[in-house]
C-alpha cells in the first residue's frame, strides 16, 4: 500500500506505508540519532509530531519492550527512507503509529531545514493530496500548543522507593530514563502528574522538572507552580522542565525554526570549557534575559542549553543529561546533582 | 590562543612504500596534515621514502627528505633540520615506531625534539600487549586473556575454544584456532617447533564474536568525539582489513552502541592519547553482549582514513590541529563552515567498504583469511540503503573474470555473519531471481531494483540482455540518478559540500553553475598490484593543474585511501564505482567539456569506448591512441612502416601447440602472455616447448602473444610528454635487473648508467617518432631493451606510467602537469620545459615486494609484477643511491659476514665476478655444488654445503635459518614448489636475509656494498635549487 506525507506548503512526499492505517495530523519534524528508533517514538515529547528518521536504515535490530521511554507511542507517525522489519513495522502497527517507507527523506529534511517545522498530514493509502494539504494549513501550529496534560500521568507513583535522597518528578511526558538515571544516582524517586502543586513538591530533598511536549509559553499554572517551588529546595529542570525555570523566572521562550533533535550535539559547559555530545529533543528554547546567565551553549547556533541560579538552589539543561538514545556525557550531571541534594549541597 | 606559540617547526614523518596493511591512506592522512599546519604558519619538514606519494611533492612542506625511514637517515634528517617537534602519528605504524626508536635512542632528548600527538608513553601504552593490558583493565574493560606458553607443561588450567600463535613465523605459520583441549597441545606442539624462539601465545577465543570500530578524537582538555562506528560483516578472527565492513554499524541498538561509545572514550583516555585521534576495535558477544577490546591505534588508520571519506570529518586534519594546542571546539568543520569539529559526524546514508585481493599474483598461497591481513586494497561504496553501498563497493573492485577470491559473488558469503546482512543479502539475490525479460520491467521495478543497488549489467545478465539494452530500457521509463551531498550532518546545517554520492527515486542537489571550462577526470579505483598509488598521484597531479589552468576539475573515484578522494582535492568529487553505468551517469549530469582518461591506469582506458560512444570527448590522448598501441598486429605495422626495430613476434589462439609453433619459427626463448594485461599478469619466459605447454594448458586465453625474449638485454623505461607533433623526453630509465623482470619489480636508476651516447641518442630519436605516430597527446611510456647496441621497442603505454612520480621527483619536472598542459590544447614549445634534463644526480627505484605475506608462494622476480610498492634514493653516485634504496625498501645490505651463492648453469659465467668482488670485501663463500665447482675453477675460496634434496644433516635451509648467512644469491632454475632454489629463498625470506634473485641485481648489490659512502641526505627543494642553478 502507498502512502504520502501532504505538507502545508503544498509539498507532497510519497512512499510506501508500513505501519498503521488511516492517517495522521501533527507537525513534521526530523531527528538526526542514528540509533534508538523505538525510544524516539516512545519519547512523550514527540506527541503531536510526525517524525522523519534521517538515518537511512530503521528497524534493523528489531523491537525490545525495555526500551520504550514510556508505555506508548507518542509519535503519531514515523517517516523513513528504508524500513526494516517486520519486528520495527508489526511493533508500529500494532501501535496505531502510521508509518512510510521509502521516503526521500533527505529531501524532506532539506525542505523542514530552509522552511522551518511545518503542520503536516500523512495518508498511508489513497487519498486526495490537495485535501491532505488543506488539512496540514488547518492544523494549529505547535506554538502556543499546550500538550502536557496529554502525556502526564493522572496519579503519583513510587518509581524507587529507596536511596540516599528523596526526589520529587514532575511528569510533564517524562521518559523511563530520567526516572532510570535517578534512582541509578542513588535516588528514591516519586513521580507526579503535572498539575501538582508545590507544597507537596517543597517537602522533597529535591524537584526534578521533567521533559515534554509542545510549547512551554501557554503552561501558565505549571509556570506558577515552578515559580513558588524555586527557593524552597533544589530543583533540576530538562528540557521542557529547563524552560519552565527560564520562564518562572522572568525569561523568555521563543520556536527554533526547526529545532535540535539528534544525538551529536555539542554543548560547550561554561565552567569546565569542556565540550558535551549531548542528546537532544527540542523545539522551543529560552531567550535568557541576560546572555551571561547561560551556564550552557549550543555550539551548534548558540542558543542556551543551560541555566543556574545558585541562590534559588536551581538549575536547568535544555538538553538530555539522561540521553535515551543518544550518548552517556551528562550523565554526571544528573549523578553530581543527586549527590549534592544528598549532601545538602545542591 | 589555541594554537602553541612555542613551536616553530615541525618534522612529519610518513609511512614510506606501500606495503599490505599500510597504504596510501597516509599519504592522504599526511598530506591533511601538512596542510593545515602550513596554513598555521609552521615550517614543515616532511620525511618519506615514497616517491609516489603527494606528500613528497615539493610543494607540500618546506623541505622534503626523500630517505629511508630508519633511525640513521631520520635521526640524519632531523639533526640537519633541528625541529621544535616530530609528529609521528600520520605515517602509520612505521612512523610510530621510528619515533619510539628515536626517543628510546636518546635523538630526541640530544635534539631537544617533542613527540606531540602522541608522546613516547601512550605509544609503549598501546603498544606493549602487558600495559595495554593494565591500561584496559585500569577502566574495567577487558582484552582477551592470553598465556605465554613455552612448553607443554603450561598448557594445565587453560581452556579451549582457544587461538594458538607462535611468535615470530612468517603470516602465523603454525598457529590456528582450536576447540577442545586436545587440539589445543597438538597445536602448542607445532607451533612451538615453528617458533624461532620456541615460544606461543595461547589467548582467549573470541571467533564468531561481532567486531566493531570506533574512531575516536580528544583533544587536551579532554574533550571526546566518536567520529564513526564501522561494523564488520566478517566476525572476529579476520583482519579488519580483509573484512567487509559498514558505516554507521547497522545491528546495535542503541544502549549496545552507547557502551561501546563508552568504552571507546574510556580506552582513549587510560591509553592517554590527548591531543589526536585513535581507532579502538572491539570484539562483542552477539547474545551475552560481553566486550573485549582487541586492539588501539593511537594515530590515524586505514580505518580512520575510511572513516573520514564516510563521514566527510576530516580525522588526520582534525588530529593535526589538535597536535598543535587547538581543541574540538574551536576547529571549524569545513563542509559545514559553521559548526566545530565538535559536533560529530551523524549519516543519512550508509557505507561499506570491500577489500581488494591479488591472491592470483602468488600462486600456492594459502587464501584463507586470518589475522594477517592479505588484501592489497580496498573500494568504498555509499548508497541510501545498504545494499547499494554494498554493491557499489562490491563492483568497484573490478575483479578478473573467474578471480578466485573471498566474496567473489553473493552466495560466497562467509559464515557467522548476522543475520541481518544474511537478509539484506538475500533481498538482493530474490529481487535477481525474479527478473525474467527486460521487456517485463516496469518503471515501479525498475525504480526498486535501482533503489536495492544493483546495476544495469547485472540486470542485463539476469535477464539474458545486454547492459545497453538494460540501459536503454531504464532510461525509456525515465529512471535516472539522482545525486546527494555528503555533509558530515544529515542536512541539519546548511552544507556547501563538493562530495557526492548517488542513488535513486529522489530529488538531485545541484552543484553551483560556474562559467569555465569542465573537465572529469577518472580515476584508478582500489589499489591492486601492477595500478596502484602512482597512478593517484597522476590523478591529483591532474586535477591540481586543470584547477590551476582555471577548469573546474570534476574527480570519479572509488578508493578511500587515496588522496584523490579527498574532498579538497578537486572541485567536486563523486565517490561511485568507475563502471560505464556510473561513469556516463557522472558525465551525463556534469556535461563536461572533456573527459581525462590517461592518469588512472587501465581502469578509465576500459571505460574510453563507452564514453567516446555516448558522445563526450576524450582530452588529450585518444582512444584510437590506446588502441593502436595495445593492438598487436596494428602496432607492429606502425612500428614497421617507422622502421622501428622490436622483438619478433606472433599472435595465436590460447592454444598451447599454436603457441609451441611460433616459437619454432621465431626462436626461444620467447615472452608468452595474454593481450591487454597492466601489471604483466599470466607473462611468462618459456625457454623450451615444455615452458610453453606449462604455461598454456590450463589458462583460457582468447588470444595470445608470443614475443622472442630478447637475452641478455639492458631494459630501459622512457617517460615522455607529447603534443601531437613534439615529443619532450622527461626521463630516460635503467632497469637493473636484467628484462624479463617485470618493470614493476625491478630497480631502476635514472639517468641511465650504461647507455652510450649514440644509444641514448637512438632511443629518443625512437621515442620522438613513435609519440606523433601514435597520435600521443600527452603522456608517453616506452619500454625498450637494448642488446649488443641495438635498441628494441618492447611496448608502448599512451598514458601515465608507474614511473612518472619516481621520473619527476628525480628531474624535478612535473610530467603530469605538462602533459596536461598539451592535453588542454597547447604545444610542448609553449611550456618552457628545460631542454638538456638529466639530472647530475643519481636516483635509484626499488621495489617491495609482499613475499612474506604470502608463504606457500615462491619469493623470485619474474615477469609477472608482484610489487606492492617502491622506495626512491638519490645520492651523488650509483653505489650510495643503491645502498641507501635497500635500506629504505627494508633490506639493507650487509658489509661483512658469509654469502651464500647458488646460480642456475647459465649465470655461472656471471657468477664468477660477483662472488670474486665479495671475497674481496672479506666475505666468507658459501655454495652449493655446483656453483662451487665454478667458483673455485676460478680459484676462488669456497665452502661446500648441500641443498635439501641431497638429504644432509647439514644443509643450506638449516644454515640460513640459524642466521649463518648475510647475503643468499639465488638465481632460479624455474620457479614452483618445493625445488631447492625456492627452499632457500623461503628460508630467507623466514630468517629476513636479503636475497638477490638475478645475477644483474647482485653485481649491482655488491657494487653498492664495495663503493656506497656516508652522505648527508638532501632535501628535495635544495636539489631543485641546485638544479635551477647550474641549468
Amino acid at each position: 500500500m502507498t502512502g504520502f506525507l501532504a505538507l502545508e506548503d503544498g509539498n507532497v512526499f510519497r512512499g510506501e506505508s508500513v505501519g498503521a492505517q488511516g492517517f495522521a495530523c501533527g507537525e513534521a519534524v526530523f531527528t538526526t540519532g542514528m540509533s534508538g528508533y523505538q525510544e524516539v517514538v516512545t519519547d512523550p515529547s514527540f506527541a503531536e509530531q510526525l517524525v522523519c528518521f534521517t538515518a537511512p536504515m530503521i528497524g534493523n535490530y528489531g523491537v525490545d519492550d525495555a526500551r520504550s521511554e514510556s508505555r506508548r507511542a507518542h509519535a503519531k507517525a514515523v517517516l523513513m527512507r528504508e524500513a526494516r522489519g517486520p519486528a520495527w513495522t508489526d511493533w508500529l502497527h500494532e501501535r496505531g503509529v502510521v508509518a512510510l517507507t521509502g521516503v526521500d527523506t533527505r529531501t524532506l529534511v532539506l525542505k523542514l531545514r530552509e522552511a522551518g517545522a511545518m503542520q503536516a498530514v500523512l495518508v498511508a493509502g489513497d487519498g486526495s493530496e490537495e485535501e491532505a494539504v488543506r488539512t496540514a494549513r488547518a492544523q494549529p501550529a505547535m506554538a502556543g500548543r499546550a500538550l502536557v496534560h496529554g502525556v502526564s500521568s493522572d496519579e503519583p507513583y513510587v518509581f524507587t522507593d529507596e536511596g540516599k535522597a528523596r526526589i520529587a518528578v514532575v511528569d510533564y511526558g517524562v521518559k523511563r530514563s530520567v526516572l532510570r538515571r535517578l534512582a541509578a544516582a542513588g535516588a528514591a524517586v516519586t513521580v507526579y502528574p503535572h498539575d501538582v502543586d508545590a507544597d507537596e513538591l517543597a517537602g522533597y530533598d529535591g524537584v526534578l522538572l521533567s521533559p515534554g511536549p509542545g510549547d512551554p509559553a501557554p503552561l501558565e499554572a505549571e509556570t506558577a507552580v515552578v515559580g513558588e517551588l524555586l527557593g524552597r529546595t533544589p530543583v533540576l529542570g530538562i528540557c521542557l522542565g529547563h524552560q519552565l525555570v527560564a520562564l518562572a523566572t522572568g525569561h523568555e521562550t521563543f520556536k527554533l525554526p526547526f529545532g535540535h533533535r539528534g544525538a551529536n550535539h555539542p554543548v560547550l559547559e561554561r565552567a569546565s570549557g569542556r565540550v558535551l555530545v549531548t542528546s537532544q529533543n527540542h523545539g522551543f528554547a529560552v531567550a535568557a534575559s541576560d546572555a551571561e546567565q547561560a551556564t550552557h551553549i549550543s555550539l551548534y547556533d548558540e542558543t542556551v542549553e543551560g541555566l543556574e541560579f545558585p541562590e534559588l538552589h536551581a538549575r536547568s539543561l535544555q538538553f538530555h543529561p539522561e540521553a535515551g538514545p543518544g550518548p552517556h556525557d551528562s550523565w554526571p550531571l544528573i549523578e553530581r546533582w543527586v549527590k549534592e541534594v544528598a549532601d545538602g549541597e545542591a | 590562543m589555541a594554537r602553541r606559540s612555542d613551536l616553530e617547526s615541525i618534522c612529519l614523518i610518513g609511512s614510506g612504500p606501500i606495503v599490505i596493511g599500510q597504504a596510501c591512506e597516509f599519504d592522504y592522512a599526511g598530506c591533511q596534515a601538512l596542510k593545515v599546519l602550513r596554513a598555521d604558519g609552521f615550517r614543515t619538514i616532511v620525511v618519506n621514502s615514497n616517491p609516489a606519494t603527494i606528500m613528497t611533492d615539493p610543494g607540500f612542506a618546506d623541505r622534503t627528505y626523500i630517505e629511508p625511514l630508519d633511525l640513521e637517515s631520520v635521526a640524519g634528517v632531523l639533526r640537519r633540520e633541528r625541529p621544535d617537534a616530530v609528529l609521528p602519528t600520520m605515517g602509520g605504524g612505521t612512523a610510530l615506531n621510528l619515533a619510539r626508536e628515536l626517543a628510546e635512542a636518546g635523538v630526541l632528548d640530544e635534539l631537544g625534539i617533542e613527540l606531540i600527538g602522541a608522546p613516547l608513553e601512550v605509544i609503549r601504552r598501546a603498544e606493549d600487549r602487558e600495559l595495554f593490558k593494565r591500561a584496559v583493565g585500569s577502566c574495567g574493560l577487558k582484552v582477551p586473556a592470553s598465556t605465554i606458553v613455552t612448553s607443554l607443561e603450561q598448557l594445565a588450567g587453560l581452556t579451549a575454544p582457544a587461538v594458538v600463535r607462535p611468535a615470530f613465523t612468517l603470516g602465523g605459520h603454525g598457529g590456528g584456532f582450536v576447540w577442545t583441549h586436545d587440539e589445543l597441545r597438538r597445536q602448542v606442539e607445532i607451533g612451538l617447533h615453528e617458533s624461532p624462539i620456541s615460544q606461543v601465545l595461547v589467548e582467549e577465543s573470541v571467533r564468531g564474536w561481532d567486531e566493531f570500530e570506533l574512531e575516536v578524537v580528544r583533544d587536551r582538555v579532554d574533550n571526546v568525539v566518536i567520529v564513526c562506528s564501522i561494523e564488520n560483516l566478517d566476525p572476529m578472527g579476520v583482519h579488519t582489513g580483509d573484512s567487509v565492513t559498514v558505516a554507521p554499524q547497522m545491528t546495535l541498538s542503541d544502549e549496545a552502541y552507547q557502551e561501546l561509545r563508552d568504552a571507546a572514550a574510556a580506552v582513549i583516555r587510560a591509553v592517554g592519547v590527548d591531543t589526536g585521534g585513535s581507532n579502538i576495535q572491539f570484539a562483542r558477544h552477539r547474545e551475552t553482549g560481553e566486550l573485549r577490546v582487541i586492539e588501539m591505534n593511537p594515530r590515524v588508520s586505514r580505518s580512520s582514513a575510511l572513516a573520514s571519506k564516510a563521514t566527510g570529518y576530516p580525522i588526520a586534519k582534525v588530529a593535526a590541529k589538535l597536535a598543535v594546542g587547538y581543541t574540538l571546539d574551536e576547529i571549524p568543520n569545513d563542509l559545514t563552515g559553521t559548526t566545530p569539529a565538535s559536533f560529530e559526524p551523524t549519516l543519512d546514508y550508509v557505507v561499506v567498504k570491500f577489500p581488494r585481493f591479488a591472491f592470483e599474483k602468488f600462486p600456492g598461497a594459502d587464501r584463507t583469511l586470518g589475522t594477517q591481513m592479505k588484501s592489497v586494497g580496498e573500494t568504498m561504496g555509499i548508497g541510501r540503503s545498504f545494499t547499494e553501498a554494498l554493491l557499489k563497493a562490491m563492483r568497484s573492485r573490478e575483479l578478473d573474470a573467474g578471480a578466485t577470491t573471498p566474496w567473489a559473488t553473493l552466495a560466497e558469503t562467509p559464515e557467522d555473519i548476522h543475520p541481518f546482512f544474511d537478509d539484506e543479502i538475500l533481498r538482493i539475490q530474490e529481487a535477481l531471481f525474479w527478473i525474467d525479460t527486460i521487456e517485463g520491467l516496469g518503471a515501479a521495478d525498475w525504480l526498486r531494483l535501482k533503489r536495492l543497488g544493483i546495476s544495469d549489467a547485472e540486470i542485463a545478465a539476469a535477464a539474458d540482455a545486454t547492459e545497453a539494452e538494460a540501459r536503454a530500457a531504464r532510461l525509456a521509463h525515465g529512471i535516472r540518478p539522482a545525486y546527494r551531498r555528503v555533509d558530515s550532518c544529515a542536512g541539519e546545517v546548511e552544507a556547501a559540500s563538493n562530495y557526492y554520492y548517488s542513488t535513486w527515486g529522489e530529488a538531485d542537489e545541484e552543484p553551483p553553475p560556474r562559467d569555465t571550462k569542465k573537465v572529469v577526470i577518472l580515476g584508478s579505483g582500489p589499489n591492486r598490484i601492477g595500478q596502484g598509488i602512482e597512478f593517484d598521484y597522476c590523478c591529483v597531479h591532474a586535477t591540481q593543474s586543470f584547477r590551476a589552468f582555471g577548469y573546474e576539475a570534476v574527480m570519479v573515484n572509488c578508493n578511500p585511501e587515496t588522496v584523490s578522494t579527498d574532498y579538497d582535492t578537486s572541485d567536486r568529487l563523486y565517490f561511485e564505482p568507475l563502471d560505464d553505468e556510473s561513469v556516463l551517469s557522472v558525465l551525463d549530469r556534469e556535461r563536461p567539456d572533456g573527459v581525462v582518461i590517461q592518469f588512472g591506469g587501465q581502469t578509465p582506458l576500459k571505460l574510453a569506448r563507452a564514453i567516446e560512444q555516448a558522445g563526450f570527448r576524450v582530452l588529450g590522448t585518444p582512444f584510437e591512441a590506446v588502441d593502436l598501441a595495445e593492438d598487436r598486429e596494428r602496432f607492429g605495422a606502425l612500428l614497421a612502416s617507422l622502421g622501428i626495430r622490436c622483438p619478433e613476434w606472433r599472435i595465436v589462439s590460447g592454444d598451447w601447440r599454436e603457441a609451441q609453433a611460433a616459437a619454432e619459427e621465431i626462436g626461444y626463448p620467447v615472452l608468452i602472455r595474454p593481450s591487454y594485461v597492466l601489471g604483466g599478469r599470466a607473462m611468462r619466459v618459456c625457454y623450451e616447448p615444455d615452458d610453453i605447454k606449462a604455461t598454456l594448458e590450463r589458462a583460457l586465453f582468447e588470444q595470445v602473444l608470443v614475443d622472442r625474449f630478447v637475452e641478455n638485454a639492458v631494459e630501459i623505461d622512457v617517460d615522455a610528454v607529447c603534443d601531437g607533433e613534439d615529443v619532450f623526453i622527461g626521463a630516460v630509465m635503467q632497469h637493473i635487473e636484467e628484462a624479463g623482470v617485470h618493470s614493476g619489480d625491478s630497480s631502476c636508476v635514472l639517468p641511465a648508467q650504461s647507455l652510450t651516447a649514440a644509444t641514448q641518442r637512438e632511443i629518443e630519436r625512437t621515442v620522438r617518432r613513435l609519440g606523433p605516430a601514435l597520435g600521443v597527446v600527452g603522456l608517453l611510456n616506452v619500454q625498450l631493451a637494448v642488446a649488443d647496441g641495438e635498441v628494441f621497442v618492447l611496448e608502448a603505454n599512451p598514458r601515465a606510467s608507474r614511473t612518472v612520480p619516481f621520473a619527476s621527483k628525480a628531474t624535478g619536472v612535473n610530467l603530469v602537469e605538462a602533459a596536461c598542459r598539451v592535453a588542454a590544447g597547447a604545444k610542448l614549445s609553449d611550456l618552457n620545459l628545460p631542454r638538456n634534463q638529466a639530472p647530475r644526480q643519481v636516483s635509484v627505484k626499488a621495489a617491495v615486494l609482499p613475499f612474506a605475506r604470502f608463504p606457500g608462494s615462491d619469493p623470485v622476480l619474474g615477469p609477472e609484477m608482484r610489487a606492492t610498492g617502491e622506495v626512491m634514493a638519490t645520492a651523488d653516485d650509483l653505489p650510495t643511491a643503491l645502498e641507501k634504496a635497500e635500506r629504505a625498501a627494508g633490506r639493507p645490505l650487509p658489509h661483512s659476514g658469509t654469502v651464500f651463492l647458488s646460480v642456475r648453469e647459465a649465470d655461472k659465467p656471471a657468477a664468477v665476478p660477483v662472488a670474486a668482488a665479495l671475497a674481496g670485501l672479506g666475505f666468507r663463500l658459501l655454495a652449493t655444488h655446483g656453483t662451487a665447482v665454478t667458483l673455485r675453477a676460478a680459484g676462488l675460496e669456497v665452502e661446500e654445503v648441500a641443498k635439501v634434496s641431497e638429504g644432509k644433516e647439514q644443509t643450506v635451509v638449516e644454515l640460513i635459518r640459524r642466521g649463518a648467512c648475510d647475503l643468499v644469491v639465488n638465481t632460479p632454475e624455474g620457479s614452483g614448489a618445493r625445488t631447492d632454489g625456492y627452499l632457500i629463498r623461503e628460508a630467507a625470506l623466514r630468517a629476513r636475509v636479503p636475497c638477490v634473485t638475478t645475477i644483474a641485481g647482485a653485481a649491482a648489490a655488491v657494487h653498492a656494498i664495495g663503493n656506497a659512502r656516508a652522505e648527508a641526505a638532501l632535501s628535495l627543494q635544495e636539489r631543485i635549487d641546485a638544479a635551477t642553478r647550474t641549468a
